[in-house]
């Protein structure tokens, strides 16, 4: 554990990494086309904070941070679960993914 | 004195009528309703009866005046109404007329009504009628006769509109509910006055405090009085609104007897009479009374004169006879003015059903120079309605002779100005019998001027009432002015006899027995021996005869001076400016800052998913900035410090 996260780093590279990783996120979210592709963002947004909670975690000696993050997966698993079978209905019911196209709620 | 019939039994018999035939009526069988119907006003009836031999027998059921008071209505600091009846003479007078008259016309009805649809409904309109009579007469306060003064209006516009198929028939009842309105105006407004200076609306308390103090003259009790007046006139149809009776005929003619000649259009003159302490304080307004009345007598009677529609004819006859019971109001006669109501609740209910009878029995019609010849046809009829036309008429020793001949007495003796009113009625008495002459004579003598119709008598449920309105019409008046007066006199005050005028009295009846046997003479003359003359005489005085047929043209005169003015104002000032300008206006304009924010917010609500989540993250970002920057210092980099601690 030492080892990894070593006195050499600072805490703000990790948070630093992790703000980079959520805003990339949302960039990817707001201008990509492809329904993948956002789903994908969404992702690392989660991991980003994901990250942020354990660099907290380490640092104040705190468990509860750590286990917030596996809600936190967990939930993006099940959300990823959900997520595909919808990008699937989609997929099957209008030929497409991208996201401009399937802005209407009725078919 | 315990109660053998508590009041509250009479107004709320008819009540009851009314609850079972208007909510069930159209499910029961027709017996079932014609019972309900029957039973409510004969109940109120017997109970009254009760009440009435009690008082005349040695054992009196109940003392008169008996009130009786049921609970608080109101009581709002000064403020304090009671849910009162009160039992008196007068009330009583009142109430035998209107459940004997009514009861009578009820049984009429079942004939006349039989092949009616709204059978039920009729009748449920009829106990309503009663139960809102009986309340006006039986009220202790002011404001609970007003109640049932709104309530008999309410029935009368249900009942003139019965047919409200015909559009005649529903432009009448609102003729006659809106006139109406306008003299309940008069009545609200005197309440108010009454309220004001009185501090109460109790009709006994009223008189009390008036007699405490004997300097309440003129000035304030002249206004109440001549308020009361107003709504007198409106419900009566006196002079200046009366214009809504005649129309009132399109409702079924025993609703006519019933309400718009024996009952509902008395309720004025029972309103002056219960109020008599407030008119004797205010000579004024009593002159007024007596000048409405005697002018409404003779113009009603003018128009009567040439009238051609049988109800017609009793309608007006009703307004001019209504006349006569104001202008004994006004000479302060109001036992007489009493005692005519109640000869004139027979005769007129006698003589509307008898018209009824012939309408009934030619199928429908209503003009008189299509009827003639009807004796032979129809002699019932004819025999009661004859009864009827000659106590109108005021012939001995029939009740309209009793009647009218008190009023016109009380009348002479109230000096020059009394004499005057005396001469017009007399004038009138003239008139009054020379067009119900005419009307009898164009009805049954004389051929038939409508070959093809084969008149048929009517059944007996209604010529069993004709024939005791009749007899009533005969003998109502026997009972005499004195032992009449003298009965009433603890409810509205002695009958006023000039000592040593034995003579007069005695020489104006013959004088009034003569004059009404002229009218006789010359309606002979003209529509049984030279049937040819009344046109003759129509076309010598073309201008005239206008004036009369067209009834003065007061409804077109109406019209102009306030209906169209009203209306014009209600369109173009009221409608375009007030309404669609100011009103409107406001309204889009409020609509358009609506519309024109929207339409700027609208750009936001894109549609597109992305566009909110780039706000959400703007958002958010904002958030942040404002949380995590030290915004304290950066206002101190250009020069703000802000005062934190105040001071």
């Amino acid at each position: 554990m030492s080892s990894l996260f070593s006195q050499d780093v600072p805490l703000y590279w990790y948070l630093l990494l992790s703000a980079i990783l959520f805003a990339l996120g949302v960039l990817g979210f707001l201008i990509k086309r492809n329904l993948i592709t956002v789903f994908m963002s969404i992702e690392l947004m989660l991991n980003a904070v994901n990250l942020s909670f354990v660099t907290f975690a380490h640092q104040w000696h705190a468990v509860k941070g750590q286990i917030f993050v596996f809600f936190v997966m967990m939930v993006a698993a099940a959300e990823a679960a959900v997520g595909l079978a919808i990008i699937i209905a989609v997929f099957r019911a209008r030929a497409t993914l991208a996201v401009d196209r399937i802005d209407l709620m009725k078919l | 004195m315990t109660a053998i019939f508590p009041l509250w039994l009479i107004p709320l018999l008819p009540f009851a009528g009314f609850l079972i035939n208007g909510l069930l009526g159209r499910r029961l069988p027709k017996a079932f309703v014609t019972a309900v119907a029957l039973l409510a006003p004969l109940g109120s009836f017997v109970a009254l009866l009760g009440n009435a031999f009690g008082m005349f027998g040695d054992m009196p059921m109940l003392g008169i005046p008996h009130a009786e008071t049921f609970g608080t209505w109101i009581n709002i600091g000064t403020l304090h109404v009671d849910f009162s009846f009160v039992l008196d003479q007068l009330s009583l007078v009142m109430l035998l007329v209107i459940t004997g008259v009514g009861f009578l016309i009820h049984i009429y009805s079942v004939g006349y009504m039989a092949h009616d649809e709204g059978y039920a409904r009729y009748f449920s309109y009829l106990n309503l009628f009663l139960f809102f009579m009986t309340t006006l007469v039986l009220a202790g306060n002011a404001l609970l006769m007003f109640v049932g003064w709104e309530g008999v209006g309410l029935a009368s516009y249900l009942l003139i509109g019965f047919w409200f198929n015909k559009p005649s028939a529903a432009e009448a009842g609102k003729k006659a509910f809106i006139v109406n309105r306008i003299g309940d105006v008069g009545f609200l407004i005197a309440m108010f006055f009454l309220l004001a200076n009185f501090g109460t609306l109790t009709f006994s308390e009223i008189a009390t405090k008036l007699g405490q103090d004997p300097g309440w003259t003129g000035g304030v009790v002249t206004v109440i009085a001549l308020c009361m007046l107003l709504g007198a006139t409106g419900k009566s149809a006196q002079l200046p609104l009366y214009i809504w009776l005649p129309d009132a005929m399109e409702g079924p003619t025993p609703v006519s007897a019933l309400i718009h000649a024996a009952t509902m259009v008395t309720a004025g003159v029972y309103m002056i009479a219960r109020n008599h302490v407030l008119f004797d304080h205010s000579p004024f307004a009593l002159g007024t009374v007596a000048v409405i009345g005697a002018a409404t007598a003779l113009f009603a009677a003018t128009i009567g004169l040439v009238q051609n529609d049988i109800k017609r004819v009793l309608a007006y006859s009703t307004i001019s006879q209504l006349g006569y019971m104001f202008l004994g109001c006004g000479v302060a006669a109001y036992s007489a003015a009493v005692f005519h109501l109640m000869t004139h609740a027979f005769f007129k209910a006698l003589l509307f059903l008898a018209a009824g009878s012939v309408i009934h029995a030619i199928g429908g019609e209503q003009d008189m120079r299509k009827m003639g010849g009807l004796r032979k046809k129809l002699p019932i009829t004819f025999y009661t309605m004859t009864a009827g036309v000659i106590a109108i008429a005021g012939i001995f020793p029939f009740a309209g002779f009793f009647s009218k001949d008190a009023i016109l007495y009380a009348a002479f003796q109230q000096g020059n100005g009394g004499k005057a009113l005396w001469f017009v009625g007399l004038l009138t008495a003239l008139l009054t019998a020379f067009y119900m002459f005419r009307l009898w004579y164009l009805t049954f003598f004389g051929e038939s001027r409508s070959p093809d119709v084969h008149p048929h008598e009517s059944p007996w449920s209604m010529l069993g009432p004709l024939v005791i309105l009749a007899l009533l019409s005969v003998a109502g008046g026997w009972i005499g002015i004195e032992r009449f007066a003298a009965f009433l006199a603890p409810a509205v005050g002695p009958r006023a006899v000039d000592p040593g005028t034995g003579n007069l009295e005695l020489i104006l009846s013959i004088v009034a027995v003569a004059v009404a046997l002229i009218g006789w003479y010359i309606a002979h003359a003209f529509y049984s021996q030279k049937t040819e003359r009344p046109a003759e005489l129509a076309v010598a005085l073309p201008s005239g005869y206008k004036l009369l047929a067209n009834k003065y043209y007061v409804d077109e005169i109406y019209n102009a001076t306030i209906v169209k003015p009203l209306l014009a104002t209600s369109t173009y000032f009221l409608g375009w400016v007030v309404d669609k300008a100011i009103i409107g206006g406001l309204a889009w304009l409020l609509g358009g800052i609506a519309i024109f924010a929207g339409a700027l917010l609208q750009r936001w609500q894109s549609g597109n998913i992305r566009s909110y989540a780039a706000w959400l993250a703007a958002g958010a970002a904002a958030v942040l900035l404002f949380v995590v920057v030290p915004w304290s210092l950066v206002l101190a980099s250009i020069g703000i410090h802000l005062n934190w601690a105040g001071h």
